[in-house]
């Protein structure tokens, strides 16, 4: 038995007795924290793991809680209605502001929750049928299968198994297919989407799963207190969800319950303490709440569970073996026209930074696309595959006009890329990170995950993933973090989660740049591998030597526009290219 | 409606779109400079009012003791560093600085308030107070974080929201305060009474954003604050410090903050939490100016101001509700002219 489950097994039988044994006011603190949890849960996956950041969680708690209250003591529905009611309420409204703040850059989420928060508090607070600022009271209990659940005491039970249902969801949901686009979407958004993920969705659906948890504490706050005023749900109380899952930290999905822990007994504590040491009656708590927050993320960022995770190592998962592997697309037979660049053109205003380039490699072939700095290389690369749309010609994919199409689409076409910085998620394993290449070779979504119902699948796409490791020579590093690879190996990693994706064209972006000799080797000895195999590979370099010993053909381009094309020997005597690169002499 | 009423509203509306239209100035400014999104700003509207009422009061205010404790944290983080990088030189001017000077204004404050001195004394030695706090709170909260993310800074300036209105409870207690008018004169303009307040604040207003045009278009300092904005890196190998262009515009913030506190002071009682609506109206305005542009920024909270009056009129107990929830309309307006979704730093 691991040291986390034991932990785990002390904190179970705690929760289990603490009704029988404990005096009702810890009772009343805990089911306070388990509440908390739920929503600082949400706020771990939003901003700790995915990178968006929301102060308006109170809100959603607060659409839970109103919700059920309105419709319980005005219409008499059951508790158990109101519950799907409240969720559903919450659903449609996240979305909505999900959809029109996610698409913008990352700080309007927070400013647009802080206002809609405020919004809302005034709206509770205002409603006549809500009522108003003293808000609603005697609401039913909630009746679980016979049990009249009418006190603190009973109550925990039902708060708890909901509080780590959410918790077991949102890591079951952290370790798959969808949680590793999800844990890409923080620093790695250019990537994922190059991979299949369609990362505006991702934002929407965590922003979404946040809200519901939120509107579940809701719920269940407006039953165990049967009343219901504005105050809980204000924006303070929202800042103060934020801080729980900033001290608890991304690091574990048990960050949120240490976090809403501390933060609810620190807040007890000061709230008795401090009226008194101040000689006046006011939340001077926000003081040292502040203060705190500062300084935590001033000398520890990343929260308190860093430092505690580290005693509870989790062992390396074995690969479970696969019956049926994922299967592959139809390859083109060796020597079919791949791809073909026809006067694609590229103007930055009036900057051409592709001037009618024209050129076209057929399939197995190894083509070098070469130049001096700022000739367009790395334009042609984007506008490939698509981060980058042309302003005139046309790009041509297995005989479909490919420049109008996101890189999403382009990469659902069969073209993997890497990256001329590694664009890695350093935190992730080799393995995670190179199972992202296979994303969209998966189809199982959020709820499945959140379910662990996709495990056949997910052992696919591991294997897949372990597959590619070998097959590039990294299998001894499976279980390694990738940003404790070399640059080297990082740069083949990218290459195996290209591969991942099972593409017909390989697009490598500079793989040689930063290099060592001995890397260069094992490197262009990989190429040749794949290339014997069958795939097909398109360079951008700038190492010569490299470049020369490996490719079949070669395209220098310089100032937007192709100068040369032919094989390696042809080009290396080429009187222009030579001009181009080492200067003429007039 | 009459047209008299429509008139009154204008007025009204325009006196507090000014104020709102002073602090999303601020708001640009700063997040230009420093890529903050200086929440606090409406905790210095708070404490230039607070402050200002208590000098007309003749009490001694908070303030004047809050500026020494931060001045103190200041100083023990200068101090600290100072000694462990070597520098004893600079030793003298950080106690000068973060020591005598917060006392000496003490003092000062402490024997002056009691004597009710004239208004535009009263209303120096609040910026005095209050201003000083602006680049102390920089040098405490953000300085050693100023490579840090746009968002990782907004949760920085949400717990230093957090931490300022819990400081103006301790020193400002919890009851609200409202100063006289600057000017009881009335005029009359056609069917409308234009109340000589509004044309202060009006006035103000424009006299400060002309100033901050000048700052900006012929002072070196402004012009090193409008490079630094536009290229961090380039500005600061020209020899643009960060920390001096952070510190500059959040003396700005606060500056424009306190005088936003003495203009509001008046016109509505203020409490110890007031300051973060008014702050976030203007924000309202400078986010349709997706934060960069000064022109629409200022021209948003003009509108901020109008539609909050007209609420006030229509529907005055979703006044909030309104001007709050007009930033969903902007966002849809932001997010279908937004071009593509942009990556994310870090």
């Amino acid at each position: 038995m691991t040291r986390a489950r034991f932990v785990l097994g002390v904190f179970l039988a705690f929760m289990l007795v603490a009704p029988l044994v404990l005096p009702e006011f810890q009772i009343t603190l805990l089911n306070y924290i388990g509440l908390y949890s739920m929503v600082a849960l949400g706020l771990v996956l939003l901003t700790g793991v995915g990178g968006l950041t929301s102060f308006g969680q109170a809100a959603f708690v607060g659409l839970g809680a109103y919700t059920t209250a309105y419709l319980t003591t005005v219409h008499g529905f059951s508790p158990w209605l109101t519950l799907l009611g409240g969720l559903a309420l919450t659903f449609v409204i996240s979305v909505f502001l999900g959809f029109i703040s996610l698409r913008l850059s990352g700080h309007y989420l927070p400013l647009g929750t802080i206002a809609w928060g405020i919004s809302l508090y005034f709206l509770f607070g205002n409603m006549e049928f809500l009522g108003g600022h003293t808000g609603i009271s005697s609401l039913p209990p909630i009746n679980f299968f016979g049990v009249v659940l009418d006190s603190g005491r009973k109550f925990h039970y039902l708060i708890w198994t909901l509080a780590l249902l959410a918790l077991l969801s949102i890591y079951n949901l952290l370790d798959s297919r969808s949680g590793r686009a999800i844990r890409a979407l923080k620093g790695g958004g250019l990537m994922a989407e190059s991979f299949g993920v369609d990362t505006a969705r991702m934002k929407i659906i965590i922003f979404v799963y946040a809200a519901l948890l939120a509107s579940l504490s809701g719920w269940l706050y407006a039953h165990l207190l049967r009343f219901v005023n504005p105050t809980p749900f204000s924006i303070n109380a929202g800042i103060e969800y934020l801080f729980m899952a900033v001290v608890g930290g991304a690091a574990s999905v048990w960050g949120a319950v240490i976090g809403a822990g501390i933060l609810t007994i620190l807040k007890q504590w000061l709230q008795d303490l401090l009226p008194r040491l101040l000689g006046q009656s006011g939340n001077f708590e926000m003081i040292v709440f502040g203060v705190l927050l500062v300084l935590l993320l001033q000398r520890a960022r990343d929260g308190i569970m860093p430092l505690v995770i580290h005693h509870f190592p989790e062992p390396n998962k074995p690969l479970v073996s696969v019956t049926h592997a994922l299967s592959m697309r139809a390859r083109p037979n060796v020597g079919e026209n791949l791809l073909e660049l026809k006067a694609t053109r590229k103007a930055f205003g009036g900057l051409l930074a592709v001037n009618d380039l024209s050129f076209s490699m057929n399939s197995g072939e190894i083509l070098g696309l070469i130049g001096p700095n700022g000739a367009g290389k790395s334009t042609v690369f984007n506008l490939v595959t698509g981060v980058l749309q042309a302003t005139g010609g046309e790009v041509i994919f297995r005989g479909e006009r490919i420049n109008t199409l996101s890189s999403r689409a382009i990469a659902a076409r069969g073209m993997a890329r890497t990256f001329q910085q590694v664009h890695l998620l350093p935190s992730m394993s080799v393995l995670e990170n190179v199972a992202i290449g296979a994303h969209r070779r998966g189809e199982k979504g959020v709820v499945s995950a959140a379910l662990h119902l996709e495990r056949s699948e997910e052992a696919q796409l591991l294997a897949e993933a372990a597959r590619q490791i070998g097959r590039v020579g990294l299998g001894e590093s499976l279980n390694e973090q990738a940003g404790n690879l070399a640059l080297g190996q990082q740069r083949i990693l990218e290459i195996a989660r290209a591969l991942c994706a099972d593409p017909v064209l390989l697009l490598l972006d500079e793989p040689a740049a930063g290099l060592r000799y001995q890397e260069k080797r094992s490197l262009a000895e990989l190429l040749r591998k794949l290339k014997s195999e069958g795939m097909s590979v398109l360079l951008v370099e700038h190492d010569m030597d490299f470049v020369m010993k490996l490719v079949d053909r070669l395209v220098v381009m310089d100032f937007g526009e192709k100068l040369a094309e032919g094989l390696p020997q042809e080009i290396q005597s080429n009187p222009v290219v030579l001009e181009a690169y080492l200067g003429g002499v007039k | 409606m009459n047209a008299e009423i429509a008139l009154f509203l204008i007025q009204d509306g325009l006196t507090n779109g000014a104020i709102y239209a002073l602090l999303a100035l601020a708001l640009v400014l700063v997040f230009a400079v420093t890529r903050v999104i200086f929440i606090p700003q409406g905790e210095f509207v708070t404490y230039g009012a607070l402050t200002l009422a208590s000098l007309q009061l003749g009490k001694l205010p908070g303030t004047a003791w809050l500026l020494l404790g931060v001045g103190l944290a200041v100083a023990i983080v200068e101090l600290t560093q100072s000694l462990y990088l070597g520098a004893a030189q600079r030793i003298p001017a950080i106690v000068f600085k973060y020591i005598v000077a917060p006392v000496g204004l003490l003092w000062l404050t402490w024997w002056a308030a009691p004597q009710k001195p004239a208004l535009t004394f009263q209303i120096f030695l609040t910026l005095g107070l209050v201003v000083p706090l602006g680049p102390m709170v920089y040098r405490l909260a953000y300085q050693p974080l100023a490579n840090a993310s746009v968002l990782v800074l907004l949760i920085v300036s949400v717990a230093v929201h957090f931490a300022m209105t819990g400081l103006g409870l301790v020193f400002f207690g919890a009851e609200g305060s409202r100063t006289p008018p600057f000017s009881d004169a009335q005029f009359k303009l056609g069917v409308l009474n234009v109340s000589g307040q509004s044309l202060w604040v009006i006035g103000a207003s424009i006299g400060l954003i002309v100033a901050l045009y000048f700052f900006f278009e012929r002072t070196i300092y402004g012009k090193a604050l409008r490079a630094t904005a536009i290229n961090r890196v380039g500005a600061r190998l020209v020899g643009v410090s960060p920390a001096m262009a952070g510190k500059l515009s959040f003396t700005l913030a606060a500056l424009i903050g306190a005088l936003s506190g003495i203009l509001v002071a008046p016109i509505t009682t203020i409490y110890y939490d007031s300051g973060f609506l008014v702050g976030l109206k203007g924000f309202v305005g400078a986010i349709m100016g997706g934060l960069v542009s000064y022109p629409v920024a200022a021209a948003g909270a003009l509108l901020v101001g109008m539609l909050e009056a007209y609420s006030s009129f229509w529907a005055s107990a979703y006044k909030e509700v309104i001007v709050f929830t007009l930033i969903i309309p902007v966002l849809v307006w932001r997010s279908i002219t937004a071009r593509h979704i942009e990556e994310e730093e870090e």
